[in-house]
Parts: C-alpha cells; structure tokens; sequence
C-alpha cells in the first residue's frame, strides 16, 4: 500500500543548521498494517510522515501511494490519498467554521470543488450518525464552531474526518501527545475502532511506547533517519517497554534517554 | 464666539444632508463587501483596494464618455478589478512576496495605469448627458439603486462562501495547514478570493464616480481605512444587536450598514464645522477607537489589574506602601 523507497531529506544544506533528517529510509506498508512508530527526538518520526504527506519534496528515492508514484505531487494533490491527524489539535480543523462544515470540507478531499452547496441535507445525516458513534454529544452540536471544542474533541473530529473518504493511508503524527492521559486514552480508543471498522492501514508516531506496543500489529523503531528495528505479528505481542529500550541501547549504542520515554 | 459658533449650525442642515450621507454610505458599503472577502474571510491585508477602487472609477467614466452602456462600463471595470486582484494574488502565491507589500506593488502600480486610462488626473462625467446608474442629482434614486446593488450582492456573497469552492476559501483563510491537507490548492484559493474582492471593489469605485459624476486618481486614497471602518463599525454594531445570533448574512448586511453609519458619522462631523481637511485624521481615529473597543472590552473582563484586586491572600502589594 505504500512504498518508501531510499528516500534522503536534508535541512537547511550547507549552513550551520544543516540537519540530515532522513537518511536512505525504505519501508514497506501492506494493506491493513497498523504500523507504530517509535523514536528519539530527532529520530525522523514525523519527517517521514511529512515526507509522505508532500510537505516538502524529497532530496532523494521514491515514495508509491497503492502502486502510484507520488514523489512529485504537492500536498495538496495527495491529500486525496492520505489522512491525517496532527500532534496539534488546531492544525486539523478549522476554527471559524462549524464542526458539520468542517467535515464537509473532508469529504470532499480529493474531488474538485465547485459551486455545489458545501454542506447538503443528505450529508448532514450521515454526518449525525457518525458523530454520535463517537460518543462525545457532538452530534447535537453540528452547528458549533469547531473552536469552541475542546482538544480531545477536535482530535476525534479530525480523526473521523481523516476518515470520511476513506484514505489509502492513515497518518497519525503523534495525535494524542498534546492530550491528558484520560484524553488521550479515549482517542486512542476511537483511533482503534475507526481503523479496524476501515481495515485502514495506519502509520502512528507515538512518544509512549506502551501505546506503540499495545496498538496496531507491526512496530518499527528509527534512529538518525533511519529504521533500526522493525517487529511484527507474535513477536509484537510479547514485547514489554523494557525490551524495547534494551533493544534500542544495543542497535544504536546509545540510552534511549528522554524523561518522557522513561516516565512513559 | 461660541454662540457665533452654534448660531451657525442648524440641525436642518444636518438632516439635508442625510440622503446624501446614506447613498455615499451604500456606494462604500459596496466597497467594505469586497474588503471584507480578503480581510475577514482569507485573513489577508489587502492594499491593493485604493488603487483598484480608482481604477474601477476610471475605466467607469472613460468607457461612458466613449459611449458603452453603462452596464457594460462596471463590467470592464469590475474585470479589470480582477485582474488587480489577480496580480496582488500572483506577487504573493507565487513570488513570495509578503501580502501587504503584494498590495502595495499592485496599488502603486495602478496609479500610473490610472494616470493613463484617464490621459491626467481627473475625468468628467457629465450626469446630464449620460444615463447613469446613480448620480447625486437624484439621491433617492442614489439610495435605492445603491441599496439594491448592496442587496444582490449580499444575496450572492452569501450563496457563493456556502457553495464548496466559497467554503474551500473560508477554510484556506482560516487553517492553511488544514485545508492543504483536505485536497484545497490554497494558492488557487488566494487568487480566487483576491480577483473576487477586488472586482466588487473596482465596481464601487465605478459607482462612486458615477455618483460625484468624475474619476480622480485619488478617489482610491485611504480607501482600505475607509472599507475596515465600515466593516469595524458593522461588526461592533451587529455583536451589539444580534451577538450569538449573528449569522453569515446577518454579518455582510452590518457590513454594508457600517459604510453607511460612517457616512452619517462623517456628515455630522462636518455638520459641526470640523475642518475637511481633517476628515482622514478623523476617519483614522475613528477605525482605530473600533478596532481598540474589542480588545478593551476582553482586557476588562480579564486583567491583571482587577485579578491583583480580587487577590485578598497577600497584604503586602507590590509597590504598595511597605511597612516600616
């Protein structure tokens, strides 16, 4: 379902920033993988994710949305294949406009936008009972300004539209960090159940690496732009945090050294 | 002095002037609708306006006194309003160049292209010899033609921003990052939304020309003030009257009212003898005091002021009187 293909990305090349970010990644996605990913600060986690998304273009390699060679199409123009969730609740919807308008722009991604009603009455209806799945009473506030949501709101809101046209690929870009834990347990929970009732295949930047082994069936560790642990099916489900971390000390030859990561 | 002063001014002056302050006050309500596409709904400072507004005067007179129907005038103009629109839009989608000097360029630009559709700084049109939309010969003809145009406008304003494409620039004005990943070219949406505004404006500019009967190149300076004051003005009038009630249609007709609340403001203050060449001073303070009164207002509801006040835990207030 997606290819990455050796792909290099450098930042600010040739000045005092000068940062490799990405550095020969290749990874293969099959169809219904759920894909965690773990890392450092630094580690490449959501530069890949944008690297996929066509934030910015690629220095090198290739990236295959299902079989299509996307290495050259802006964001925009792969919107169609891809959802996403951001690490910011704010980034995934807009503020001004109303959470049934908000959805309506998603389910248009994609397709050309004319001068057809941006919200119609048949929409609504579907959009009603998508709402009430979620179960956080946003579906009798249909009309309300998605800036008036709370974070945990708005990242399930985003999370359904990410998932409206269902998308080739899901991306996920560390989409609970910004929550509280009880928050971020219950969109989590959300995240699991729309991705399993899509079959949707997934790539989640996690910081906590009990969630990274607890969700999806393929984990995948990087360091310095690259992928130094990839584990999937049995071996997964056994996996423990402390693993993990001895793992990571043994391939890279460093602690895996962020409060957040131990605390976690 | 002052009862000199005051013998002077009658209240029928003032009121003789009203139908004339309401239809100048349309014809800029016209002109704050257009701003209001770039400043509200694409979040972008466009400056272009004071030179589009004049273009959209010239083209009006040149192309009448050349003897093209008047309809078809506001059309070339509200085209080469477009096109304004479209260059401010190309300076910055694709050059780089940050929005408010894009409207800059633009704006400067236009005044030599002004200079040159008029062939010098000013045109007449004579009201008599043409049959024109609206003219300040006959105000309440004036009232209700600059009323219905503002109606229609309001009509399609609000149909377009709720049709997909009017929604996909709403939502590129408000979360770019977001809208980019919905599929939305907010490059595109940009443009669209500028060559939009700028139409509207060039076709106020035309109606305004019609109005004083001539186009001057300056008929545009400090029209952007004047189109943020109609807005300002509506927008606090509108919170005031509908506050939570308020929707999109309810918010473009305060729009359109603010232009002519400022127009009746503007009559009163030379009712009352203020110097004319103090009218833009006057108009600058006005738009700032507007844009001032919301923030003021959320300053007064939450400072720190009035926290250190409530605070009764400590005694001992900072720069207050120490003990001894």
């Amino acid at each position: 379902m997606l290819e990455i293909i050796n792909i290099h990305k450098t930042f600010d090349p040739g000045t005092i920033n000068e940062k490799k970010a990405l550095d020969g990644l290749s990874l293969t996605l099959h169809e219904g993988d759920f894909v965690t990913v773990i890392g450092g600060n630094g580690a490449g986690k959501s530069t890949m994710l944008n690297a996929v998304a066509g934030v910015w273009p690629v220095d090198e390699g290739s990236i295959l949305i299902d079989g299509v060679d996307v290495t050259g199409l802006p964001e925009y123009k792969r919107a169609k294949y891809l959802g996403r969730v951001f690490q910011d609740p704010m980034t995934g919807t807009a503020a001004t406009m109303q959470i049934e308008e908000n959805l309506a722009m998603a389910n248009r991604r994609g397709l050309r936008r004319f001068l057809r009603w941006g919200v119609t009455a048949k929409e609504r209806a579907k959009y009603l009972s998508l709402l009430k799945e979620l179960n956080l009473g946003l579906e009798d506030r249909m009309t309300v300004k998605a800036g008036l949501l709370s974070g945990g709101q708005r990242q399930a809101l985003t999370l359904l539209m990410a998932t409206l046209q269902k998308p080739k690929l899901l991306l996920l870009d560390e989409h609970t960090a910004a929550l509280d834990p009880k928050t971020a347990a219950k969109v989590l929970e959300i995240t699991d159940k729309i991705v399993s009732e899509n079959h949707l295949t997934t790539m989640m930047v996690t910081h906590n690496m009990k969630d990274a082994i607890t969700h999806g069936n393929r984990l995948i560790m990087m360091h310095e732009g690259r992928i130094i642990l990839d584990i999937s099916g049995e071996e997964k489900k056994s996996l423990h945090v402390k693993d993990l971390l001895q793992k990571f000390e043994e391939i890279s030859g460093e602690e895996f050294a962020t409060d957040k990561n131990i605390l976690n | 002095m002052l009862t000199a002063y005051f013998s002077s001014i009658h209240i029928t002056s003032l009121l003789n002037a009203l139908p004339s302050n309401i239809a100048q006050g349309l014809i800029w309500g016209v002109m704050a609708l257009g701003l209001y596409i770039t400043f509200r709904l694409l979040n972008f400072a466009d400056l272009t306006v004071d030179g589009s507004m004049a273009t959209g005067g010239a083209i009006t007179v040149m192309l009448t006194v050349n003897g093209w129907n008047i309809w078809l005038a506001l059309l070339a103009a509200v085209a080469a309003g477009v096109c304004a629109g479209l260059v401010t839009g190309f300076f910055n989608t694709k050059l780089g160049i940050p929005p408010i000097l894009s409207g800059i360029l633009t704006q400067i630009a236009l005044y030599s292209i002004n200079l040159h559709i008029l062939g010098g700084a000013n045109k007449a049109l004579p009201m008599d010899k043409y049959n024109l939309l609206l003219s300040s010969r006959n105000v309440l003809q004036a009232i209700i033609a600059g009323g219905l145009i503002c109606t229609v406008l309001i009509c399609i304003m609000y149909w377009y921003f709720g049709t997909e494409q009017g929604s996909a620039i709403r939502a590129t004005g408000c979360n770019p990052a977001m809208s980019k990943a919905q599929g939305v070219n907010i490059g595109n949406m940009q443009l669209v939304g500028l060559a939009i505004s700028n139409g509207i404006v060039a076709l106020s500019g035309g109606l305004l020309s019609q109005y004083s009967g001539f186009a001057d190149v300056n008929m545009g300076r400090g029209a952007i003030v004047i189109g943020l004051a109609a807005i300002i003005i509506g927008e606090v009038i509108g919170d005031a009257l509908l506050g939570k009630h308020m929707n999109f249609i309810g918010k473009l007709s305060f729009v359109a009212f603010g232009g002519v609340i400022y127009y009746i403001v503007i009559g009163v203050v030379i009712w009352l003898k203020m110097p004319s060449n103090d009218l833009k001073l006057f108009t600058a303070l006005i738009v700032a005091i507007f844009l001032a009164v919301p923030y003021l207002q959320k300053q007064s509801k939450t400072s720190f002021r009035k926290a250190g006040k409530r605070s009764q835990l400590n005694p001992k207030k900072e720069g207050g009187a120490k003990d001894a």
